[in-house]
């Protein structure tokens, strides 16, 4: 039994404690470099900075806060061990509905001529409405039918897609009223899109609520026999992936002044695309937001990049498929090389 | 030892059959930590049928998967009618005249009788195209031959476990394979579809093949079998005719095994009835089955696997709700329908398959640990008092000696037996007042099995009551103050630990 009282002891001892980087390092590192490539093939091919230019930087967070919003949600889902396909289309329906209630009396063909000129928060409660019920069937399918993620979320991305065509026959909402433009106004898809992030950044390091989401993914069988309420909790979390779906229709349908069926088309893609790229597992329970937000943020500079360096639209798409391949081998490797340790 | 691969199955000598189709000699198997397999042997003649019988992990059907060439034994020496063979996979193993069908069954359910029958061997027309009537001649043929009523053209996820079993049966025979090994095969059929099995098994015989026949159950050993090998801890016992033999004779044979650990049980007063239950059944699984369990007291549950006895525990623990009778815990009936109720009464449970339903594998030894407790402590507002929790957790590691560099190491690169501790831990911070293990000790070094006994004593001295089960004989009567022995769904009988010896045991374990 000598032995065992040393056993003890080595839970404090300090040489025994390994350096750990940030989890989040790595990836950064990847943000840094993509952006010193394309500042040195800026001096070289176009004779300017890439990063010297504080409007560019501003336009590339810009580009991708509505992708970030849906993404935010949809790094809860795939932590679950689940997957949502319906974001996208999310974002077209709830962006639809919400413009019809912000548009102002001086249109004479408004959806609903006796909603007209309503205060700001009529249309964006509608917005976040409308995604949390989209989100809060996806969970009920997933939970209480057995459905897999991927058939629950697909059926609800290819009717949402088509309640938004239906809503107005395919006619653009438009003449919005000035407050509801102003939340896609300069700068305001971003400060929602960070306020968002630091929000479930918060929710899933800190509280219950994430501790269980870690749970079910790393192991669904155990998360129940530890007490946890698995049904119930996936529909909340896919309740929350919906309602910031319908955010992030709020937030384009403002910023456009208009909202149309083919809003956010694809957008679910970039949004599993940012959270992949930025390490979260598609196996589960492994996943963080700040990750995710640099995910995000690579994303933005590439596309960003691509067009500063004037390289069609063609190759941005094709380099854009393969660095998410090599980002999901290059997370299988560590993952790999972490079980082996 | 020369290493030569025998592609054709053709007997050397017609005229003189030879004793044995298959002899086995020094057969050693390790599994990283464990022997399986120690100096073992086994011989099989021709027009036999020959059963295996050995607790669980007693490595019969170790021994039966390397000859089918599923495993590579670390060494052996085989020899099939009298000539050495070496099989490295389950096709050659076929192609030498050796079936086995497996206790988990092999069929694509997707796909029809014959076409699972004949896959890879499809009779074809030319141009590479399947013979679909041929095929389906073909299977016809062999279900006359078997005496077999199934339809050749039905898919096979249509079928009942039977006729799937069947199905194995009759593919195996369609291999021409001169040696059909079968791992329990019984465990599904209903009365009559054993008969029915049976029947095939004679016929096989009778046409000069040998026959394997894993068992737990004895009266099939003395209704088929003509002999029986008995297996203990991986080691060869012995072999009897069946006509030889009795009951008794082989429970000694499978069990007598020296009591040699120490089990560091102490005496403690037992307190009140804590838990209660009364006629408690699960549909299909298991029926009627009553206990009561007391404050301080440890219940030991024995029984093979297949038993239900895991099944009782997920019950009581409303992992799977029963389906009719009372649970009552001190005095009080009460509706066990979600884990989570269970836990709210003061019940904890470790389960017995640390990967697949206790570890969070990609998680950290502290979020493992606390993850239970959460439900009920360290949260407020939804917010996770993590200092507190995570002190708790150092605490209950160092309680239980978990070896780990730190909090923030993933489980998964812990050793079984440390795992093993930090679920422990997790039920331990609940403060259970009634603790159920299911294979507290299964596949841990001897150390943290000494720890993890200890440590259940001390919890029965502190009035939990204490539900273990378990596979191991030595454990069973070296910790229980009762055990309680389960077979095929049923409770057949509860000894208290004065009278609880091996022999008693498997008796009530196999009847």
């Amino acid at each position: 039994m000598a032995m065992n009282t040393s056993i003890g002891a080595t839970l404090h001892a300090p040489a025994s404690r390994r350096r750990r980087l940030p989890a989040d390092a790595s990836i950064f590192l990847v943000l840094v470099a993509i952006a010193l490539i394309f500042e040195a093939l800026g001096w070289i091919f176009a004779g300017q900075s890439f990063l010297m230019n504080p409007q560019r930087l501003m336009v590339i967070i810009l580009q991708v806060s509505v992708i970030g919003i849906i993404s935010v949600g949809v790094t809860q889902v795939i932590i679950t061990g689940g997957i949502d396909l319906s974001s996208g289309s999310l974002v077209g329906l709830t962006a639809m509905m919400a413009a019809s209630f912000a548009q102002t009396s001086d249109f004479a063909r408004a959806v609903y001529p006796a909603f007209t000129d309503m205060p700001v928060i009529v249309p964006v409660l509608v917005g976040l409405c409308v995604g949390l019920i989209a989100g809060f069937i996806n969970g009920s399918l997933i939970a209480y039918t057995g459905i897999p993620p991927f058939i629950a979320t697909l059926g609800m991305m290819v009717t949402a897609r088509g309640f938004a065509k239906w809503y107005t026959h395919g006619q653009p909402v438009s003449m919005l009223s000035d407050s509801y433009a102003w939340i896609g106004s300069t700068g305001m898809p971003v400060i929602i899109f960070l306020i968002t992030a630091l929000i479930f950044h918060i929710a899933l390091r800190y509280t219950r609520y994430g501790k269980f989401t870690y749970a079910i993914g790393a192991n669904r069988q155990a998360a129940r026999v530890s007490g946890i309420n698995v049904s119930r909790h996936l529909v909340t979390v896919y309740s929350i992936a919906g309602l910031l779906a319908g955010l992030a229709g709020v937030v384009t349908s403002a910023r456009a002044v208009s909202g149309q069926a083919g809003m956010g088309a694809n957008y679910e893609l970039d949004a599993i695309a940012a959270a992949v790229i930025g390490g979260v597992s598609l196996s589960g329970g492994v996943g963080r937001i700040t990750g995710t937000v640099i995910g995000t943020v690579i994303l933005g500079v590439m596309t960003s990049g691509f067009t500063f360096l004037r390289i069609d639209a063609y190759y941005q798409e094709m380099v854009k498929g393969v660095i998410i391949v090599v980002a999901v081998i290059v997370d299988q490797y560590r993952q790999s090389k972490r079980g082996r340790a | 030892m020369s290493s030569q691969t025998v592609t054709n199955a053709a007997p050397s000598d017609a005229s003189t059959l030879p004793a044995y189709l298959l002899e086995v000699e020094g057969v050693r198997k390790t599994f990283p930590g464990v022997v399986a397999l120690d100096n073992v042997g086994f011989r099989l003649r021709p027009g036999s049928v020959h059963a295996l019988m050995g607790e669980n992990g007693a490595g019969k059907s170790t021994l039966m998967k390397i000859i089918a060439g599923v495993f590579a034994p670390d060494h052996g020496d085989f020899r099939m009618k009298g000539r050495e063979i070496r099989l490295k996979s389950p096709l050659e193993a076929l192609e030498n005249g050796i079936a086995m069908i497996h206790q988990e069954l092999n069929l694509m359910p997707f796909m029809t009788v014959a076409e699972n029958i004949w896959i890879r061997r499809e009779p074809k027309m030319g141009l590479g195209f399947i013979d679909h009537a041929e095929m389906r001649r073909r299977t016809q043929a062999l279900f006359d031959q078997l005496s077999i009523d199934i339809d050749p053209e039905i898919e096979v996820r249509r079928l009942s476990i039977a006729s799937r079993q069947m199905i194995e049966i009759a593919k195996a025979v369609s291999f021409n394979s001169d040696i059909l090994i079968m791992d329990e095969p019984t465990s599904a059929l209903t009365e009559k579809e054993v008969d029915h099995l049976f029947r095939i098994i004679r016929e096989l015989k009778a046409a000069g093949k040998g026959i394997v026949y894993i068992t737990h159950k004895m009266n099939e050993l003395f209704e088929i079998a003509d002999e029986v090998s008995v297996f203990r801890d991986g080691k060869y016992i012995g072999t009897e005719l069946s006509t030889n033999v009795t009951r008794d004779d082989i429970i000694r044979m499978m069990v007598g095994r020296e009591i040699t650990q120490m089990f560091p049980k102490e005496t403690v007063p037992i307190g009140e009835t804590v838990l209660s239950v009364r006629d408690l059944s699960l549909k299909g699984v298991f029926h009627n089955v009553s206990f009561d369990v007391r404050a301080g007291e440890i219940l030991g549950v024995a029984g093979l696997v297949g038993s239900g006895r895991s099944n009782v525990a997920e019950t009581i623990f409303g992992v799977t709700p029963a389906t009719s009778g009372t649970i009552s815990i001190k005095g009080k009936p009460l509706v066990i329908d979600s884990p989570k109720t269970a836990m709210a009464h003061g019940m904890a449970f470790l389960t017995e398959d640390r990967k697949d339903t206790g570890c969070f594998l990609v998680l950290n030894v502290l979020e493992n640990m606390q993850m239970a407790v959460l439900s009920q402590q360290f949260v407020t507002g939804g917010f996770v008092a993590q200092n507190s929790a995570s002190r708790a957790c150092e605490d209950m590691c160092e309680a239980l000696r978990v070896k780990t560099p730190d909090l923030y190491e993933r489980i998964e690169n812990l050793s079984g037996g440390n795992q093993q501790k930090v679920l422990i831990g997790r039920w331990l911070l609940t403060k259970p007042r009634i603790l159920i293990l299911d294979e507290p000790t299964r596949g841990i070094d001897v150390g943290a099995k000494a720890e993890i006994h200890r440590l259940i004593s001390r919890l029965a001295g502190d009035g939990v009551a204490v539900i273990m089960i378990s596979s191991e004989m030595p454990e069973v009567l070296g910790m229980s103050d009762r055990v309680m022995v389960m077979h095929e769904g049923r409770l057949t009988g509860i000894v208290d630990r004065e009278d609880a010896d091996q022999v008693t045991i498997m008796d009530l374990a196999s009847r």
